[in-house]
């Protein structure tokens, strides 16, 4: 038996298929994760992100152990607004990757389930020197709801209806212990809701008798895919540094000596491997570790699957710089035509990737 | 628990086979293969005319999750296959004794389809599986 969130009955009563994740038992699916994945797109479905870390990084040396400890810079935002950002070693490989919300008091990270053991030992160990305390806050729940309607539908459930409308993307605010953003991670508009676990059984099937759909996993995989967003462990590890993993928008280099600076501008001079996105037109789905043949050598996908909403299979792959155009996919001991393209794929419902 | 029709016969690796009057049977997958896969995204068939042996490879059965060949459950010819399959897919997750049939072979043996696990059989198989 495997650590569960507040939700796990609600998720048995629903019909959810439970499998091992990261050591928790979760929903991958509540009967069929393609209808849960065009229920995003096209209404409002509901995932149950419980499992994951929520951090309160405070004191009065928060601000600057976070500007030593990320790549990206938290005084690129202001109160009332999230950041996402990686977080390196020093060969600047990706130890997790995260979002910061900066509220009035401290700072609140959200980090992946899979890496917790990892990160709050890598936490304590660089903290050590600054004023700054680190708690993690397992008695949070955080239910994310996304969709065209999602506001919508979950808005007049919300403390402050009003102010949740009003909430632009990426911002955040706070009302009591709910701590309410226009956040996500499926390419959809929507609110991601960081709630007392006493609190979650009652929001959640509110939500659901508001027209909400229950989602899980599988479909979060697949809508995160086509939004071109990576998943740690997939996209990158503690192995690859962002530049290879298509974060560089997340790096800032000013006056901080962030941890695993110098080993990315290193890289930046030597060159490295690039992450594109593939599509598939032919039958079949890609899948991660498939080797990729292009133009310019050879690669490997990282993340693969099939595209509800395209109706195709598409890619994230980690290939020679300068690859672009036609290129080859090994399935099956068989060479299979696929395009290079930028991701995201999809945007708003709609096909939006251009050929590289 | 697993939907398992008694007047089919199942193969261990998991395709049903109902024998018609004609001395065709129609074939699938069962209940248990198809949740285990997930939502299909595309099913690959052989062509009408092609001849297989009892264990050969027929096709593919491709989800999100993972892709699984079909095995020819008896040796016989193939006389029809399940068109609707290219467009729908799920089909097969919807209805896999009826609707979600993949292919229709003309049984060269019949006494092949003894070879192959009753329902009780084949249920005490996956319940084996499923410990494992």
């Amino acid at each position: 038996m495997g650590h569960r969130t507040p939700l796990y009955d609600a998720h048995l009563a629903a019909g959810g298929k439970m499998v091992d994740f990261g050591g928790w038992d979760m929903p991958i699916n509540y009967g069929s994760q393609i209808e849960e994945h065009h229920q995003v797109r096209r209404h409002a479905g509901m995932f149950d992100v419980s499992h994951m870390n929520v951090v309160d990084v405070s004191g009065t040396g928060a601000r600057d152990f976070l500007r030593r400890l990320l790549a990206n810079d938290v005084d690129r935002v202001e109160q009332g607004r999230a950041l996402y950002s990686a977080m390196l070693n020093e060969q600047g490989g990706v130890v997790d990757d995260l979002i910061v919300y900066r509220r009035a008091q401290d700072y609140r990270l959200i980090l992946n389930c899979g890496t917790r053991e990892k990160d709050m030992a890598w936490l304590q160990q660089q903290s050590a020197g600054f004023d700054v305390a680190i708690n993690a806050q397992p008695q949070l729940a955080i239910i994310a709801i996304q969709g065209p309607n999602a506001l919508q539908l979950a808005g007049p459930l919300l403390p402050e209806a009003e102010a949740v409308q009003a909430l632009k993307p990426f911002h955040f605010f706070e009302s009591g212990d709910w701590l309410l953003a226009r956040t996500g991670y499926t390419g959809e508009d929507g609110v991601e809701v960081i709630l007392p676990a006493s609190e979650a059984v009652e929001f959640w099937q509110k939500l659901h008798a508001a027209g909400v759909a229950f989602c899980g996993l599988g479909a979060r995989d697949t809508l995160r895919l086509e939004a071109g967003m990576n998943l740690y462990g997939n996209d990158m590890d503690d192995t690859t540094t962002p530049l290879e993993a298509g974060m560089a928008w997340t790096l800032v280099f000013n006056d901080r000596d962030f941890i695993g600076r110098a080993a990315l501008e290193a890289q930046q001079v030597r060159g490295h491997n690039v992450l594109v996105g593939l599509i598939m037109e032919a039958k079949g789905v890609l899948r991660a570790h498939q080797k990729v043949f292009t133009n310019a050598g050879e690669g490997e996908i990282t993340s693969g699957s099939f595209s509800p909403t395209l109706g195709i299979s598409v890619a994230l792959a980690r290939v020679p710089v300068g690859s672009a155009g036609d290129a080859e996919v090994e399935i099956r001991n068989k060479k299979v035509p696929v395009k290079i393209v930028r991701p995201p794929f999809v945007r708003n419902g709609k096909q939006v990737f251009k050929l590289l | 628990m697993s939907n398992i029709p008694t007047e089919l016969r199942y193969a261990k690796s998991h395709e049903w086979i109902r024998l018609e009057d004609d001395g065709t049977a129609y074939v699938g997958i069962s209940e248990h293969a198809q949740d285990a896969m997930g939502d299909l995204v595309y099913v690959e068939l052989p062509e009408v005319g092609d001849v297989f042996a009892a264990s050969d490879e027929t096709g593919v059965v491709e989800s999100v999750k993972a892709a699984s060949d079909i095995y020819a459950p008896v040796s016989g010819e193939i006389v029809a296959i399940n068109e609707a399959l290219a467009d729908n897919p799920e089909l097969v997750n919807q209805d896999c004794y009826g609707d979600g049939w993949l292919y229709r072979i003309k049984v060269t043996d019949k006494f092949e389809l003894d070879e192959l696990l009753s329902a009780d059989e084949y249920s005490a198989e996956i319940d084996e599986e499923d410990e494992d």
